[in-house]
């Protein structure tokens, strides 16, 4: 009897265990306190933007013109200049971007060069909004000569976004088994019709995300487009990619801070369908790329 | 099938054979390859438009002193225009300071939270929340600091202005927590389990496992996580141009007004005439911020890397 109790004894807490395990206690709610602060902002801003300028939501305010010194009417010539923006920035960066991750993954050997694009990509991912900017001025507006139009404005928010491109591409790429590729270059198969036939099409969902995500980052960006292509107000629609247009970031820029005697809830309105584009974009990338977690074969 | 083997076993094939399928082959790879070398391209390109067009400034009215030490950006003066970005400096640093303040503990609370703590679904939702928190445009934030925050701060501290180093450093702050936060999480994912195990087997809580035994073992990845927050908090644009005021001024306290180097460049550019010395300087504050952001991701990524090879 008195021999169990002993090892009884031992197993039991003594208050350095006690307090131990308080502290624990602690700092796990503290850090779930954190987390959480850190997501709150998402939901008050959303719950605000829509109190404030739901009421401003129709599709006459979609698909109207603004009127009246952009106090009121819609923002459709804004939406429409995304849409352009936006759609040739993707002709250009999506392209470029597969091929370079296509390189990176399939073809680059390990060595010092590969590293110093591997850095580049890095850097190009975080070089300023606004240096983006200056260069999009120096080189296509200035230097190749498109003036400040569609062209010169999709093609900095293409070498802005080419970086979200290329690092999920690669990412999809490397997720196919290397056995996958064997398999092909033993049946005598070229480097190319590996590619093509085996590995874009079971990365191609993959791809897609990245795609969904570049999308949505080109949406919201303002700085680069404000001096290459965008403009505060331009009363007739772009007609081809070496007009100006508006376009809906700048939009909220514009009707929130240069024009006087705006209502209330117009660039509310603005704000919440631009977020709400995002963030569906955002949330449609996340559901593909769980769904393919879980479709996943290998 | 019998055949044509009986044939090449005849006449032996050349592996090399240049038809169609090989040319093909050729041709893809050399654009692939033309692909792969953009971003070193871009990069290169990027400093060099962004250099030529500010290279008059830097030739004849560029002097170090004035540019660096000098207080008063005062472009558009008729009689004598001068160029110094300490103010502008000091409210960039001022914000970037504001907003690692805020942003370091809560995405590292938040990255140990779920890369420790959470589990299952919590852990989902949260991160997926996270991300939904980077996919806020800048405008937009922006947009907050002048709707939400400008009219917060202004009740809350009785002072006369909104729009300030506090709210926009706060703003700033939520910005880079993401990024952080997930770089953070990759940094403590990467710690190997045996350090946990070993730890527990020891008799450590959760806690004292963290403490002592994977935040020393991460400390790299997570200062790294810190770098690229400071250098997208240091490249931000929109959200400082409307939340920080936009006032010329060497701050006193955070309920000062400030003006960025970014968003000075946002606001002028529009207004200069295309090779004036005015828009030559903001092209040169433009090379200035290349090259900070560049060494910051440059050590940035060494760091990482470091860890990675150890």
């Amino acid at each position: 009897m008195d021999n169990t109790n002993v090892v009884d004894n031992q197993f039991l807490e003594t208050k350095l265990n006690i307090s131990a395990k308080r502290t624990e206690t602690l700092f796990r709610i503290l850090f779930m306190i954190m987390a959480a602060l850190l997501i709150l902002p998402v939901l008050i801003i959303l719950t605000t933007l829509v109190v404030k300028g739901g009421s401003m939501l129709s599709w006459d305010f979609l698909f109207s013109d603004p009127v009246n010194g952009m106090t009121e009417g819609g923002i459709f010539p804004a939406l429409l200049g995304t849409v352009w923006l936006v759609g040739v920035a993707l002709i250009i960066s999506v392209p470029v971007g597969v091929a370079a991750a296509l390189y990176l993954s399939e073809y680059a050997p390990d060595n010092w060069f590969t590293r110093a694009i591997n850095l580049a990509i890095i850097n190009l991912a975080g070089v300023p909004s606004i240096v983006h900017a200056l260069f999009g001025v120096g080189a296509f507006v200035i230097f190749f000569g498109f003036g400040t139009s569609i062209l010169a404005a999709s093609m900095t928010l293409a070498v802005m976004t080419l970086p979200v491109v290329i690092v999920a591409t690669r990412e999809s790429l490397q997720a196919v088994p290397q056995a996958f590729r064997e398999a092909c270059w033993n049946m005598g198969a070229t480097r190319w019709q590996t590619i093509r036939r085996v590995i874009l099409p079971n990365s191609v969902s993959g791809i897609l995300t990245g795609v969904i995500l570049e999308v949505s980052r080109t949406t919201g960006e303002t700085a680069p487009i404000m001096f290459t292509g965008a403009a505060f107000f331009i009363p007739v629609l772009p007609e081809s990619v070496f007009d100006q247009t508006m376009a809906l970031s700048l939009h909220l820029f514009v009707v929130s801070t240069q024009v006087p005697h705006v209502p209330e809830a117009l660039p509310y309105g603005v704000a919440l369908v631009l977020i709400m584009m995002v963030l569906l974009m955002n949330s449609a990338s996340i559901a593909l790329r769980m769904h393919l977690r879980g479709k996943k074969k290998w | 099938m019998i055949r044509s083997s009986r044939q090449s076993a005849g006449n032996l094939p050349d592996i090399n054979q240049r038809n169609a399928a090989w040319y093909i082959d050729k041709l893809v790879q050399y654009l692939v390859f033309l692909s792969g070398i953009s971003a070193i391209v871009l990069i290169v390109g990027i400093f060099i438009f962004v250099t030529i067009e500010g290279l008059g400034f830097l030739f004849e009215d560029f002097s170090f002193r004035e540019f660096f030490l000098s207080p008063w950006w005062e472009p558009t003066d008729d009689d004598e225009p001068t160029y110094g970005i300490l103010a502008l400096m000091a409210g960039t640093a001022s914000v970037t300071g504001l907003a690692m303040l805020v942003a370091i503990p809560f995405s590292l609370g938040s990255a140990i939270y779920i890369a420790e703590f959470a589990t299952g679904r919590k852990r989902e939702y949260l991160k997926i929340l996270i991300e939904l928190l980077a996919a806020i445009p800048s405008v937009v934030w922006g947009f907050i600091g002048l709707t939400i925050m400008n009219p917060l701060i202004i009740d809350i501290f009785d002072v006369p202005v909104g729009l300030n180093i506090l709210n926009a450093g706060i703003i700033l702050g939520l910005m880079a927590a993401p990024i952080m936060t997930s770089i953070s999480e990759d940094a403590l994912k990467a710690v190997p389990d045996r350090y946990r195990e070993a730890a527990e087997a020891l008799g450590g809580t959760r806690w004292q496992v963290i403490y002592k035994t994977i935040l020393p073992a991460a400390k790299n990845g997570l200062l790294g996580g810190v770098l690229l927050g400071v250098g997208r908090g240091f490249g931000e644009t929109m959200a400082v141009l409307m939340a920080t005021g936009h006032a010329i001024n060497i701050p006193g306290s955070v309920f000062d007004s400030v003006r960025a180097l970014t968003a000075t460049i946002a606001a002028e550019l529009g207004e200069t005439a295309v090779g004036s010395p005015h828009y030559q300087a903001l092209f040169t504050i433009g090379i200035f911020l290349f090259s900070i952001t560049f060494i910051i991701n440059l050590t940035a990524d060494l760091i990482v890397r470091g860890i990675r090879k150890s």
